[in-house]
């Protein structure tokens, strides 16, 4: 594994490289030394349970917050050392797509698309429009551009916030939990349509998800954490012959049993504190 | 740990004040990046978008008229009426309309304006920014390579700017309104030896006094509406929170400011 990631980074094929990365709340480690490569063209699956670290991690990826320490690099350039101009312009190249969608409400589906043309080009009014609803065919919603957000489904909003992402023609684009909040069948074409867009645009992608099965549809590769901590990374028939305790629970759906101590127990019921 | 007496009071003190000054320092940041996106937008090619400050300038200024002339109406006749009941005393009834005049222009007109903006556009754009980082929509803007300050806070300060000295004007104008139909009905003087009277009682420094004030209360409501705005969290029960805080903290701002203003323009 080490051998392979070190060619890939001599081939400049790595287009996410975490490495390292620590955030902490006070005290308390939100995630602790996490690394991680994304290649190009793959789809790369964070996946864990809920106050994993999966989406703080997707947020220090996005660049939303500064790291205590560690490195993110984006397309090979250290995201914390850029440049509000330079920041600006890897933004253009990269495309979010948000838990509940983001999508702005005071506009309509078709401007909340355009949003990101009509602030980086110069392209005239109609460009944008075809540009727009170019990308709302892609995600199955064509005829809906004069809709407000409020208008829509989960579903739907989900896959407008998608196109959002895709108009600027990313390299690299981040979706939130896709299927969360979604019923099974809706789910699952978006899961279908993650997929298209990687083939149709060569584009890498960063799925965050708690949903094992999206995961094991889409991914390439799968990363687990597990309270901050990577548990491994790797292909789905990887994660899924790991013995890792942690990870076998996640698989089968069991829960941990924590061991009960009773005098601490005790001590928590009565607030005494010796 | 919950600390009590001496200590817990004064660390709670502690608190307050470290996180007053904290508040402080992010309202300054806010207003310079508004500024130097004001200033230095277009040439970055990321202007601040001209239609959202004319939507801000419908919204803070020209919806607020209606509420804004009956209020500031009612100032000016009420103060007419308490200032002849006071006056009558020593027979210099009519002496009422120099004081409504300096009092109103220098201070009342100003202070309406900034209190009914303060709770009309305090919270709604408090309430708004708000719901907008919540549902990411905020995160959403930065991710996408637009400065959140820019779209958001930029354009309102610009609409302050430019409507709270009109605001400020009107309610000048309705207060001594009002005034005159006191004076009208108790003193019996019409309204063009009134306006006469108001004319020449006035002089420039008093309608100054107001509109640098003016200024200094549409920055304020920015800063604090705005900023109220990003830092709300937790749900529903935040976004309350986060708007009666911004209306509160915009009153009490514009009050005390008024006070520092006046101090330093008088004495």
């Amino acid at each position: 594994m080490t051998a392979m990631t070190t060619a890939e980074a001599e081939t400049g094929d790595v287009v996410i490289e975490v490495e390292n990365l620590v955030t902490s709340y006070g005290a308390h480690k939100v995630l602790d030394d996490v690394s991680l490569k994304v290649r190009k063209g793959e789809i790369m699956v964070i996946m864990g349970g809920s106050g994993s670290g999966k989406s703080t991690l997707l947020r220090y990826l996005l660049g939303l917050h500064r790291p205590t320490s560690g490195v993110v690099r984006l397309f090979g350039r250290d995201i914390n050392r850029l440049s509000g101009r330079q920041w600006t312009e890897l933004r253009k190249k990269m495309g979010v797509a948000f838990q509940g969608g983001a999508l702005f409400n005071s506009m309509t589906v078709g401007e909340n698309v355009c949003m990101p043309l009509r602030e980086h080009t110069r392209l005239d009014r109609n460009t944008m429009r075809i540009m727009s609803r170019m990308k709302l065919e892609v995600v199955n919603l064509a005829g809906f551009e004069n809709l407000m957000p409020s208008q829509l489904s989960g579903g739907m909003l989900k896959r407008a916030a998608l196109a959002r992402a895709l108009v600027m023609d990313p390299g690299l684009l981040f979706f939130d939990e896709p299927s969360a909040g979604l019923d099974p069948v809706v789910a699952a074409e978006l899961d279908d349509l993650i997929l298209r867009i990687r083939d149709a645009m060569q584009v890498s992608i960063v799925v965050v998800t708690h949903e094992l099965e999206s995961a094991f549809k889409i991914a390439d590769r799968i990363t687990v954490l597990d309270k901050g901590k990577i548990l491994m990374t790797g292909t789905m028939d990887e994660v899924r012959n790991s013995d890792i305790p942690r990870i076998r629970n996640l698989l089968t759906r069991t829960s941990e049993e924590q061991p009960v101590d009773a005098d601490d127990y005790l001590r928590r019921l009565t607030g005494s504190t010796d | 740990m919950q600390l009590t007496g001496f200590r817990g009071f004064s660390e709670r003190i502690g608190r307050r004040v470290a996180a007053g000054v904290e508040d402080f320092g992010y309202g300054a940041l806010l207003l310079g990046e508004s500024v130097f996106w004001l200033v230095l937008g277009r040439w970055w090619q990321q202007p601040v978008p001209i239609q959202a400050m004319v939507r801000e300038m419908m919204e803070i200024g020209v919806l607020a008229i209606p509420v804004l002339s009956i209020l500031a109406f009612a100032n000016g006749a009420m103060m007419a009426m308490q200032g002849i009941y006071t006056l009558r005393d020593f027979g210099a009834e009519a002496q009422v309309i120099t004081g409504l005049a300096t009092a109103v222009t220098r201070e009342f007109g100003v202070l309406i304006a900034g209190i009914v903006v303060a709770g009309r556009s305090g919270s709604a754009i408090a309430a708004r920014i708000g719901t907008m980082q919540m549902a990411q929509e905020v995160d959403a803007l930065r991710v996408m390579g637009v400065a959140p300050v820019r779209y958001l806070v930029s354009p309102v300060l610009v609409a302050f700017l430019v409507m709270m000295p009109v605001l400020t004007v009107l309610a000048d104008a309705m207060a001594v309104l009002g005034g005159g139909a006191i004076c009208f009905m108790d003193l019996h003087i019409s309204l063009g030896t009134y306006l006469d009277r108001v004319w020449s009682a006035l002089v420039p420094g008093d309608i100054w006094q107001g509109l640098i004030k003016s200024l200094v209360f549409g920055v304020l409501i920015t800063l604090v509406a705005t900023g109220n705005g990003f830092i709300a969290k937790g749900g529903a029960e935040g976004l309350g929170r986060a708007t009666t805080r911004s209306v509160v903290l915009c009153i009490s701002a514009i009050v005390v400011a008024d006070m520092i203003f006046t101090f330093f323009l008088i004495l």
